[in-house]
């Protein structure tokens, strides 16, 4: 089948092998389909689909800057609108660019209610530059801005609350996914393309070679996150929570030393207080989200 | 039609004659009467525009970027920090070629922080990709911005442009202008037609990355354009001369130039006054003349070569200053002369909002025949000695 | 070549790159194992997998990267990663 085409993202683009944005990007397509207009932020999808001339999106697409993909959106959504096009409009962007320098831009466009779906592929930390932290990387990961040593323990914040930041704004549909339900995030990005207003979607991206791990562990990587509660598969309608993906919970350890950021957690020898502080932002997620399924005794 | 209007007012009049289909903006001193003014047109069903009140200056030219990808006709304004916060975007409309027009309402640049106006602020956008024209007085300001969409949307220049004129002292100060009619302006700026856009029709991907093997060639013709645009700018200008009889076909005027010894280069409302000086001086039998730049980029070298080389000096007033060097205008003037033998002085004049009349016009004149230049006119020397 | 006007470029160029070359190891679909699910082709960060006229899953090998994802996932076991021989 060589040379035919692939669907709406074209093969032949550069990222890593097993990579959970390339998943996303196909599933984001596959959901949205032809008639919709990509707004990219700059970061590892922008880079590994776009070098020059080789582009991989079939979609019409558009790349500015690291910051603006919001307000690049926000105008395009108000020219359509004044030359009475129907294109849905989709800004995209990874967590380096959502949750910490594009903010200004995405409340911004949230709270002028612009008609689009903002789309973070989360992947913990800024990877197209080599893996330093973000607002998004979670507590105690390991990243070459917050490595862990001899007095560190890596990360030393929790990952930043963005739905609900957005959700704050008035925003009718916000949800996060998780590549290793596919299904699911194409179900969530046809919902948020069918709602009117801005939408916010947030993708678990498990990044292999940021994290650590082999690349086709990534979806399996994507279910441990799930299946421990550090990860919740929620959708919110007006403000309200109003589905949730429920699991039988693991305990932590078995997502975190899968991982080379966590490593140090447990080398020489497993750093208890440390997990337990990890433990305990799965329990608050649980308790907040209801994720535990009871089993019957 | 003879209007007395704010500088302000009639710039906005003259963008809405341009049917711009997207604008947004931010407000800033002195620019806010321009904004409000538009603001007001399309809450009254006066102007079919959308407009977005974005949340700061870098994301109302982000917004511009998106909707002229769209295919739209956009504009917006600012000045001093809010074109600061824009520099990033700037750069990247001038290399993604998207023909925005945007009003700079000339003002200083802090620290300190300065309401007031000096062209420190467009001047720093020099290398960006952006066409700059800059206004005399109230009927350039608002000519220039139909001027700057004809040239900015022209095929073989498709460049963003400011239409740039002095803070407070042109828009917020009353003139008569001849404003055209919607008909006119239509008779000369045709519907906007982008040459591409996004379209899920024809899905071109915008903005993509450039390894080494090809960006060299990408700020190539960027470069190309820019200084092709002069030619663009010649005959659009010409053509706004035979309808509407005020020609802008020049990237320069000269004012009573023909027999000068000592010529003045400077460029915006400055120029009235330099005129006034100038008729003053000839009385006294000193022949002094003025070469105004209406366009900053592309530079007119050219232009300057031809009507400075036979001056015996030069006096350059800039409204900026290149710290660590001199002002832009004066460095640029004397690259177009170099070896001219034509002295070159630059007077750093007017920062922040300091005032300048016809004596001190007088005074740099006096100062050039001595050979003294390149220096800040008129400082206050108990304060820095 | 001209060049695309502000680093411009028509839809889908990278099917020029075929990243088949950075493959180390190579996934061997067993028929008679798949159930034809479809799985593999899903999580397939390339999009390469393709099916034939009967529905069993075909690999475009001159961009599939090897990187594993579909034997991992696929729950009949139906791929094996061998490695490559060039």
């Amino acid at each position: 089948m060589t040379g035919e085409s692939c669907g709406l993202f074209e093969y032949g683009h550069r990222a890593c092998g097993g990579c959970a944005a390339a998943m996303a990007a196909r599933t984001i397509l596959d959901a949205a389909g032809k008639d919709t207009i990509i707004v990219s932020a700059t970061g590892c999808m922008e880079v590994f689909s776009t070098p020059y001339p080789d582009t991989a999106w079939k979609v019409p697409w558009i790349h500015s800057l690291f910051e603006n993909n919001s307000a690049v959106a926000s105008g395009i959504v108000a020219s359509l609108k004044k030359q009475g096009r129907k294109e849905k409009v989709i800004a995209l962007g990874g967590d380096g660019a959502t949750f910490d320098i594009g903010i200004l831009c995405l409340s911004g466009a949230f709270e002028r209610g612009h008609d689009f779906v903002y789309i973070c592929y989360d992947n913990e930390a800024y990877m197209n530059t080599g893996i330093q932290r973000s607002g998004a990387t979670p507590y105690d990961a390991s990243t070459t801005t917050s490595p862990a040593g001899k007095c560190s323990m890596g990360n030393r914040r929790p990952k930043k609350d963005l739905p609900m930041i957005l959700a704050a704004h008035g925003a009718p549909y916000v949800a996060t996914a998780s590549v290793a339900y596919l299904p699911d995030l194409k179900k969530k990005v046809e919902k948020a393309l069918a709602t009117e207003g801005p939408c916010y979607l947030q993708v678990h991206a498990p990044c292999c070679t940021g994290w650590g791990f082999e690349g086709e562990k990534t979806m399996a990587i994507g279910k441990l996150a799930i299946e421990t509660g550090l990860w919740v598969n929620y959708e919110m309608e007006d403000g309200k929570v109003t589905r949730v993906k429920k699991v039988v919970r693991k305990p932590v350890e078995v997502y975190l030393k899968e991982q080379r950021r966590f490593r140090h957690l447990f080398k020489p020898k497993p750093n208890e207080t440390e997990i337990a502080k990890i433990q305990a932002v799965a329990d608050r997620n649980a308790e907040r989200f209801g994720i535990d399924i009871k089993l019957k005794k | 039609m003879m209007e007395f209007m704010e500088g302000s007012h009639a710039v906005a009049h003259s963008v809405k004659h341009c049917r711009p289909e997207v604008i947004a903006a931010y407000p800033i001193t002195p620019q806010t009467h321009i904004v409000e003014a538009l603001a007001e047109m399309v809450a009254n069903c006066h102007l079919d525009a959308e407009y977005i009140t974005v949340e700061s200056e870098f994301s109302a030219l982000s917004a511009c970027l998106g909707a002229s990808a769209a295919g739209s006709r956009v504009y917006s304004a600012t000045t001093s920090q809010g074109l600061a916060l824009m520099f990033e975007v700037c750069f990247n409309c001038a290399g993604m070629r998207m023909p925005v027009v945007m009003s700079i309402v000339n003002r200083a640049l802090g620290a300190p922080l300065s309401i007031w106006n000096d062209q420190q602020d467009s001047i720093s956008l020099r290398d960006s990709g952006w066409l700059q024209f800059y206004a005399e007085d109230n009927q350039e300001a608002a000519d220039l911005h139909y001027l700057a969409y004809k040239v900015a949307e022209d095929r073989n220049v498709l460049l963003p442009a400011f239409v740039c004129f002095d803070g407070f002292i042109l828009s917020h100060t009353y003139e008569p202008v001849d404003m055209l009619t919607q008909e006119q302006v239509d008779s000369y700026l045709p519907k906007y037609t982008p040459v591409q856009r996004l379209d899920s029709a024809d899905p071109i991907s915008f903005g993509l990355f450039a390894s080494p093997e090809y960006y060299m060639e990408f700020r190539y013709q960027i470069d190309q354009a820019v200084k092709g645009a002069a030619k663009t700018i010649a005959s659009a200008g010409r053509e706004f001369g035979e309808m509407f009889g005020r020609d802008y076909g020049d990237l320069v005027e000269s004012y009573r130039l023909e027999d000068a010894d000592c010529a003045i280069v400077a460029m915006g409302s400055i120029c009235g006054t330099v005129k006034d000086a100038i008729d003053e001086m000839r009385k006294d039998n000193k022949k002094v003349g003025l070469l105004r730049l209406r366009s900053f980029r592309p530079f007119p070298h050219k232009e300057v070569r031809a009507a400075l080389s036979g001056v015996n000096c030069v006096a350059v007033l800039d409204k900026n200053v290149s710290l660590g060097t001199k002002g832009a205008v004066a460095l640029e003037v004397r690259d177009a002369l170099y070896g001219q033998q034509v002295p070159v002085l630059d007077y750093i004049i007017a920062l922040g909002g300091r005032d300048v009349r016809k004596k001190d016009i007088r005074a740099v004149v006096d100062m050039a025949g001595q050979g003294k230049g390149d220096l800040f006119y008129g400082l206050r020397q108990e304060l820095v000695s | 070549m001209a060049l695309g006007l502000g680093c411009s470029a028509k839809p889908g160029r990278a099917k020029e790159n075929r990243t088949g070359s950075w493959r180390t190891f190579r996934p061997e679909f067993l028929h008679e194992k798949c159930t034809k699910c479809g799985l593999c082709s899903l999580v397939c960060p390339e999009g390469c997998i393709g099916e034939d006229a009967e529905g069993q899953p075909v690999p475009d090998y001159d961009y599939c990267k090897g990187c594993g994802l579909c034997a991992e996932e696929c729950p009949s076991q139906a791929i094996e990663m061998k490695k490559e021989e060039k």
